[in-house]
């Protein structure tokens, strides 16, 4: 009987385009990135819904009220759907959450700037989503087939979510003077933390090059944030509204943008701790598993009856 | 995983439309059956993808392994007459 050389056997696949599933032989640096990957996505879904929650009860119509209601749903259940893609590589739901509570692990540090009026809703929806929606939809193809097929769940998901945000962008661009200023505040103090979003520049990125080669990203952080500012700005352009950056300007012969790079010692701050809501977020996700201790007990105890009884029986 | 402080894992199945085979769409935590369905429903029909839902425990499942794919489906490999191409039929007797 021949050996099978399983690297060889994950290269070729990795070569002819197919999808790796969690019984596969994978290299452990493969499999590691992945778990830190797909658990810092998870954490920032499920963290992500504290800076839009804070507005629901506030929202200025019932309708928008439903609405972003519902986007903070989906939002939960895209964290449900990456935490057991991440579970299937080996590691468990407890050792995840636990990592988020201690303030082991990290999630997007877009999540530690505060939305502090309504059209930081909208803006959070429009950019933030829109950034959010150009990776994913890059991660729909991923190596990983879990995470692959979570993304293609997601990805159908999420455009609703840019659109309300960027409705609410147009009510208040086309509104009153103080509604358009609001917006142009959002606009200005959401620009570049949005910008941070697709990582560090490609030159200093620690982990691009293996998430290259294992396919598990096929396009770099800084293809990413060019496309993302292309297609921005008509949106903008649209709303009345300029960016806060005086070197953003069109570059006929790259077809493209030009634009200032944001504050990367401002983002390694914010991932090291120290953004404006690092210290709320975790209170908050803290204080929520907590206080939910007694329900998972409550649920665990009759699930343990409800099994006796069935064996009794 | 099944002494993961969020219970159990979960298979879940969604039939699209009646008619239609179950199809695997994902899975989920939960403590008992029932949880496991509402969970299900609020999870993965939150814009109408399923009119049934199956869950079942994971720990249930039983599948073949990548290492044996080889062998495992060997016996299927030299048997093309089991498909219907295998056959020439005569020109002029119609549908078959």
């Amino acid at each position: 009987m021949a050996v099978i050389n399983f690297e060889e056997l994950f290269e070729t696949k990795l070569a002819k385009n197919e999808m790796v599933e969690p019984k596969d032989w994978m290299p452990d640096n493969y499999r590691k990135h992945l778990i830190r990957q797909i658990s810092q996505h998870a954490h920032s879904e499920i963290v992500g819904m504290l800076p839009e929650g804070n507005w629901i009860t506030r929202a200025p119509s019932l309708r928008a009220k439903l609405v972003l209601l519902a986007k903070v749903q989906d939002e939960g259940g895209h964290g449900l759907y990456l935490y057991t893609a991440a579970e299937s590589l080996g590691t468990s739901r407890d050792e995840m959450l636990d990592a988020l509570l201690t303030g082991k692990a990290k999630y997007s540090s877009i999540f530690n700037y505060p939305t502090l009026t309504w059209a930081d809703v909208g803006a959070v929806g429009w950019l933030v989503d829109g950034a959010a929606i150009m990776n994913q939809v890059m991660l729909q193809r991923t190596s990983y087939g879990p995470y692959a097929r979570a993304m293609v769940r997601i990805c159908k998901e999420e455009s609703f979510h840019q659109r309300q945000g960027y409705e609410i962008m147009t009510h208040l661009a086309f509104g009153t003077p103080a509604q358009k200023e609001m917006a142009q505040d959002a606009l200005n103090r959401w620009w570049f933390p949005t910008l941070m979003m697709f990582g560090p520049p490609d030159i200093e990125s620690p982990n691009s090059e293996n998430a290259m080669k294992w396919r598990i990203k096929r396009e770099t952080n800084d293809e990413l944030r060019q496309r993302f500012v292309n297609q921005t700005m008509p949106q903008i352009e649209y709303l009345g509204l300029t960016v806060p950056d005086k070197n953003l300007k069109w570059n006929e012969a790259k077809k493209g943008f030009d634009f200032s790079e944001p504050d990367w010692a401002e983002f390694k701050n914010v991932i090291k701790g120290n953004g404006p809501c690092n210290k709320e977020r975790l209170a908050s996700r803290n204080k929520s598993h907590n206080e939910g201790a007694w329900v998972r007990e409550a649920a665990s105890a009759y699930a343990k009856k409800q099994n006796e009884n069935y064996v009794a029986a | 995983m099944s002494n993961d402080s969020q219970g159990p894992l979960w298979e879940v199945f969604l039939q699209k439309k009646a008619g239609q085979p179950f199809v695997h769409c994902g899975n989920l935590h939960a403590y008992d059956k029932e949880m496991a369905l509402q969970n299900a429903r609020d999870l993965y029909t939150r814009r109408n993808e399923g009119m049934s839902i199956w869950v079942v425990p994971s720990s249930a499942i039983v599948a073949s392994s990548p290492e044996d794919m080889g062998s495992f489906f060997e016996p299927a490999n030299d048997k093309i007459f089991r498909h219907p191409t295998f056959y020439q039929i005569p020109d002029g007797v119609g549908h078959m």
